[in-house]
């Protein structure tokens, strides 16, 4: 005669609702196991997530030319002309360019020793590169037609921090080539050109008037030379935009101009931050291996206190297929409860830890399913001795106990 | 013919512990079988209930030779023909005195309803019927025995066994216990009790004495002789 299932759960479920400390706690290994190996595919499929968003929104369009250096070994540079060249381009939808002065240094009171740089590069910057690298003003503004003529600085986030910024007021300066700089604004962190991030950005023509950053072009002094061009090109046309960079910037001796596709970095990092899961999901495994011997621990200890338990059910009509079931259920539901725990567990943990970062919540369905049918394969697998162990009980040896 | 032995031996290794039983129990008897311990009163009421099989012989239950029947249909037999009772009860702790009378039917193929119905019946029929929902630890010896009995009567079993019912009890509580045997007895239940207590056993309509796995006296024997 079958068990209805609903007979089938409420005897599994007897040694559970008997003893449900130590269910808790045979059930905590595997509760454990599982919540570790959902929080670490949860929390690395939400910040690959979160990097590729971040990638989506800066774009993989930006490439950056910058002047290397020449055959002999020295510092290249690049032609003034090189940004109208390159925005020439067809495929190119925007250019903008720094230039190293590379004989200034920045300090935040002319009190500071001279040596005390802070490693704070200035450089002169075109009005379009905050909207072309994408990055944002975290405090203040940005340059403009008027303040680029003027002894006016942006500074990067590094630099910022470096300095002792954290908000910009009106009147605040720093101490640049010999003279004082106003502080208009603060950049975000620019993902796209982190060189930024420890910069102090000022005009051209205030690099020219002020820093004397000047290159001869006809004869005549001009602002210049720039050292790094940021293009957007056409999304579709990056690699064409890429194979010409050189040429179009430096056509005299393209071999001086270093190319690089910013986002390549980022998309590295979101294909390579799977890489230390493994050691995680290794632990996890380990504890689901301890919590399985924990389980078949307690359910062999569980066939012998129950023997008269097991006889009794013989009396009363029980098979032994009947009395495998239970016990075999009996470890599943153990499992399966601690699975659940688990489960719930690591997601909680992604969630908290993803809003945190403002990522996007991935809990991939191959970790919370994956978790609860290891749980049930543990299961089966612990319960499996103690089963038919119980089923084997002859029941006048099991009824003879107590 | 409820239950019916012919020749039935039961050894353990060399140990001969039953040693050629022939027994008839009737419907609606109420027998007791009285030896001292070692006697092999124990097994036999193993052999009876089909917990353990015979050595030699045939035991048959309402008329079927269990001797040739799989595990999966003595089961069967046990939980719609049989039912036991033990000295020990082996009641279950975390179920009320209900549940555990309507788990004497858990394996008999019948839904919950029904087992639910016929307990708080058999409840009645013990007179526990206003300790339905009173858990083990908060009843009595006597009760707990009368919920086993319950039990074992839930399903209307062909023939209850059991097996040194008082052997736990204090004499009153073991002598109303008794009573109800009887009671049960003349509302035409068919019960086999096993004891070692002559006492308890004289108060039986039928005795049947055992000794070194043999059957040395059947007052109904010698009654028909």
């Amino acid at each position: 005669m079958r068990l209805r299932f609903a007979d089938q759960a409420r005897v599994a479920s007897v040694g559970v609702r008997a003893r449900k400390v130590r269910a808790f706690l045979s059930a905590l290994g595997i509760a454990i196991g599982v919540a570790a190996i959902v929080a670490v595919l949860g929390l690395s499929s939400s910040s690959q997530a979160g990097l590729l968003a971040e990638i989506d929104r800066l774009g993989t369009n930006l490439l950056t030319a910058s002047s290397g250096q020449s055959f002999s070994g020295d510092a290249a540079e690049l032609p003034r002309e090189a940004p109208a060249r390159v925005g020439n381009l067809d495929a190119v939808e925007s250019v903008a360019h720094t230039g190293d002065v590379t004989g200034a240094h920045v300090y935040r009171t002319p009190l500071i020793p001279a040596v005390s740089t802070n490693a704070i590069q200035v450089r002169a910057a075109s009005l379009n590169l905050p909207s072309v690298v994408a990055a944002g003003m975290a405090q203040g503004r940005w340059l403009n037609e008027a303040t680029a003529t003027q002894p006016v600085a942006v500074l990067g986030a590094t630099a910022a921090k470096r300095l002792g910024f954290e908000r910009v007021t009106p009147g605040q300066r720093v101490w640049l080539g010999d003279q004082w700089f106003y502080v208009a604004g603060i950049l975000e962190k620019a993902a796209l050109a982190s060189e930024l991030d420890s910069s102090v950005l000022v005009g051209y023509p205030a690099a020219e008037r002020h820093l004397n950053y000047v290159a001869i072009a006809r004869g005549a002094a001009v602002a210049g030379p720039p050292s790094t061009l940021y293009v957007r090109a056409a999304t579709e046309q990056v690699a064409g935009v890429q194979a010409v960079l050189a040429q179009t910037a430096n056509p005299e001796s393209p071999n001086e101009v270093d190319i690089s596709q910013p986002s390549d970095a980022l998309t590295a990092r979101a294909a390579a931050e799977g890489a230390f899961d493994s050691l995680f999901l290794g632990l996890g495994v380990v504890a689901l291996i301890v919590g399985a011997v924990g389980v078949a621990n307690i359910m062999i200890i569980s066939v012998l206190e129950r023997r008269s338990e097991i006889g009794l059910r013989r009396a009363l009509g029980a098979t032994q297929r009947q009395v495998r079931t239970q016990f075999l259920a009996e470890a599943v539901l153990l499992t399966v409860l601690g699975g659940t725990a688990g489960v719930a567990a690591g997601m909680i943990a992604t969630v908290v830890y993803a809003q945190n970062q403002g990522w996007r919540v991935v809990v991939p369905v191959e970790a919370w399913a994956g978790g609860i049918a290891a749980a049930v394969v543990i299961g089966a697998i612990a319960g499996l001795v103690p089963a038919v162990r119980a089923a084997r009980l002859s029941p006048t040896e099991a009824l003879r106990t107590v | 013919m409820i239950l019916e032995l012919a020749g039935v031996t039961k050894t353990y290794g060399d140990v001969a512990v039953l040693r050629g039983i022939d027994l008839r129990v009737d419907e609606g008897e109420l027998v007791a079988i009285v030896g001292p311990s070692g006697s092999g009163k124990s097994t036999l009421l193993h052999v009876m209930g089909t917990l353990e099989r015979p050595s030699g012989g045939q035991v048959r239950i309402r008329g079927v030779d269990v001797a040739g029947l799989s595990d999966e249909r003595l089961a069967d037999v046990r939980a719609r023909d049989i039912g036991f009772v033990f000295q020990q009860f082996f009641l279950s702790a975390h179920a009320t005195a209900a549940e555990n009378v309507a788990d004497g039917m858990l394996y008999a193929g019948v839904d919950a309803r029904t087992r639910r119905r016929r307990a708080a019946e058999a409840l009645d029929r013990v007179g526990l019927a206003h300790r339905a929902n009173f858990r083990p630890a908060k009843l009595s010896g006597g009760e707990r025995q009368r919920v086993a009995i319950a039990r074992a009567l839930v399903g209307r079993p062909a023939i209850v066994l059991a097996d040194e019912p008082t052997g736990n009890l204090d004499s009153a509580t073991g002598g109303a216990i008794v009573t109800l045997l009887h009671e049960l007895h003349a509302s035409g239940a068919t019960i086999l009790v096993i004891t070692h207590d002559h006492d308890l056993a004289s108060r039986m309509p039928r005795q049947v004495q055992v000794l070194d796995g043999r059957i040395v006296g059947d007052s109904h024997a010698t009654a028909l002789r």
